[in-house]
């Protein structure tokens, strides 16, 4: 079993298979599973991702009315305008909002790994997808590959953004999406490691603060970037970037910096955009409740 | 290792918004339910540390209540599980806790239905992924590495030759055992980790062993 990230590597290296190979291994060795239950588990959890987009697309309201419909709203730019970022950057970070739109409202979601952060991996498989034209066999991969980088942050550090902040939660699930995006596109499972640590550094020190504790401001739109910083740190690998802080220890420094972070940046709306006039006027309005002075 | 499974990570498939105060809290309900082994007439749920503090925006309360209502993370009915409840006569309180905990996602669920009852202490660690930390005053120290099994039982001679005779009897092998009771003669507690699962027939057979009160599996 790989603690770390240097041992999958090294596990994927030696035997010469994808880091996704690794991850279906070690499930089929630990759950006692035949190769076929864990792909087809895999593939359910992929349906689902791909209902939760179509579902945001189409145009969802959360019950707060905080947030909904800026995946349509994108989609709609995308078709009329040429986006100055890039059509297959502007696609995932709708297929991310679309499915952070989705769990606001109480939508059915796969965890990737929480529900807060579940836009990052498919809104970027999606998109990814689009131009690489992988099989059904390799979409199922992507996700065993963000898998196995998301069980060595979950088992070393936290994914919680309640333990770590944001970080822990959208930081993970753009590293796991970047990790994947590189080995989908061909890459070694070195550079889905420089992918990783590239995108985790970049996130590093993100507070979890939202607004009246609902997974909705900032939430969403933090899923946005989480996505497009993904693509841009696979590209980063792809183009043969490696990172000077070894991924392990990047990891290792977002769960010191978890640790150190008040209460009030993880998941209390105690501080940060929770805690703005507008945080509080809004919390007020939506609970019925006098607004909470600091 | 806390996590095991790629499913931990990629998973659950679950009614949103939140992974640890919704679908975590959910399976905390459910272990209670389960432990339990049938629907409660009251609860009464105290809520501490960021539960308690966003539990109205994430659903914790409804997710909990779910839970007790035998419902999976991915349930569409955790939504109104609350008023499901209340119809059916469950008496449902929920109390924000200011005391510390160790950890900042803690739930203490006491159900019970006026014959017995039940007081659970779980703990979401995230990505939906749930533990219980204390049963009944009793502390649980699972490594989580392997299947467990839960025995509340009188404390009388014998009470665990029964046990152990059975799980020998079935080819079941213990990997550590804790063995804790609340006072000399009273309700005492053992938490037994397994090396394979013990399926539900074993349980039944437990359960029927004298002295034992109530007998729960926790599978990872």
């Amino acid at each position: 079993m790989f603690r770390n990230v240097a041992e999958l590597v090294e596990i994927a290296e030696n035997e010469n298979i994808k880091i996704s190979e690794v991850m279906i291994r070690q499930e089929m060795d630990v759950k006692e599973k035949t190769r076929e239950e864990v792909i087809s588990q895999m593939e359910k959890n992929l349906s689902v991702m791909e209902k939760a987009v179509e579902e945001g697309l189409q145009g969802v309201k959360s019950h707060s009315g905080l947030t909904g419909g800026d995946a349509v709203l994108l989609q709609k730019y995308l078709e009329e305008k040429q986006p100055l970022s890039g059509e297959l950057l502007l696609d995932a970070v709708s297929k991310a909002v679309a499915t952070n739109e989705v769990n606001a409202a109480m939508g059915t979601i796969c965890a990737t790994p929480t529900a807060g952060s579940a836009g990052c991996v498919p809104g970027t498989l999606f998109a990814v997808k689009n131009r690489l034209n992988p099989t059904r066999e390799e979409m199922i991969r992507f996700l065993f590959t963000s898998g196995a980088f998301g069980f060595v942050v979950a088992n070393n550090a936290s994914i919680s953004g309640a333990a770590g902040g944001c970080q822990a939660e959208v930081g993970s699930a753009a590293a796991m999406a970047a990790a994947a995006i590189v080995e989908m596109a061909g890459g070694t499972p070195q550079q889905s490691s420089e992918a990783f640590a590239i995108t985790l550094k970049n996130m590093l020190g993100l507070v979890c603060d939202p607004v009246a504790g609902l997974v909705e401001v900032p939430c969403v739109k933090r899923n946005a970037a989480g996505a497009s910083n993904a693509i841009v740190s696979a590209d980063m690998a792809l183009a043969g970037i490696t990172s000077r802080i070894p991924c392990d220890e990047v990891i290792g420094a977002m769960y010191r910096i978890g640790r150190a972070m008040p209460s009030a940046h993880k998941e209390t709306a105690e501080g940060g955009l929770a805690a703005t006039p507008t945080g509080r006027a809004l919390e007020a309005k939506i609970y019925g409740i006098p607004m909470k002075k600091e | 290792m806390k996590y095991k499974s790629v499913f931990d990570i990629i998973g659950p498939v679950m009614v949103g918004p939140s992974s640890s105060h919704t679908a975590g809290a959910a399976r905390i309900g459910r272990a209670a339910r389960n432990l339990f082994g049938k629907e409660p007439a009251w609860a009464e749920i105290h809520l501490y540390g960021s539960f308690a503090k966003t539990y109205r925006g994430h659903g914790t309360d409804v997710a909990i209540i779910g839970g007790l209502l035998d419902y999976d993370t991915d349930d569409q009915r955790i939504g109104k599980s609350i008023e499901i409840a209340e119809k059916k006569g469950m008496k449902i309180s929920f109390h924000e806790d200011e005391a510390a905990t160790d950890h900042p996602n803690t739930a203490r669920v006491r159900i019970g239905d006026g014959v017995e009852d039940l007081e659970l202490v779980g703990i979401s660690i995230g990505g939906g992924k749930a533990e219980i930390t204390e049963l009944n005053g009793f502390e649980l120290r699972l490594s989580g590495n392997h299947p467990a099994v839960l025995v509340m039982h009188n404390d009388r001679h014998g009470a665990i030759a029964s046990v152990t005779q059975i799980l020998a009897k079935h080819e079941i092998n213990i990997g550590r055992m804790e063995v804790s009771r609340k006072d000399v003669g009273k309700e005492a507690l053992m938490v037994i980790e397994v090396d394979q699962n013990v399926g539900d027939y074993i349980l039944k057979e437990l359960e029927n062993a004298s002295h034992i009160l109530q007998v729960a599996k926790i599978v990872d």
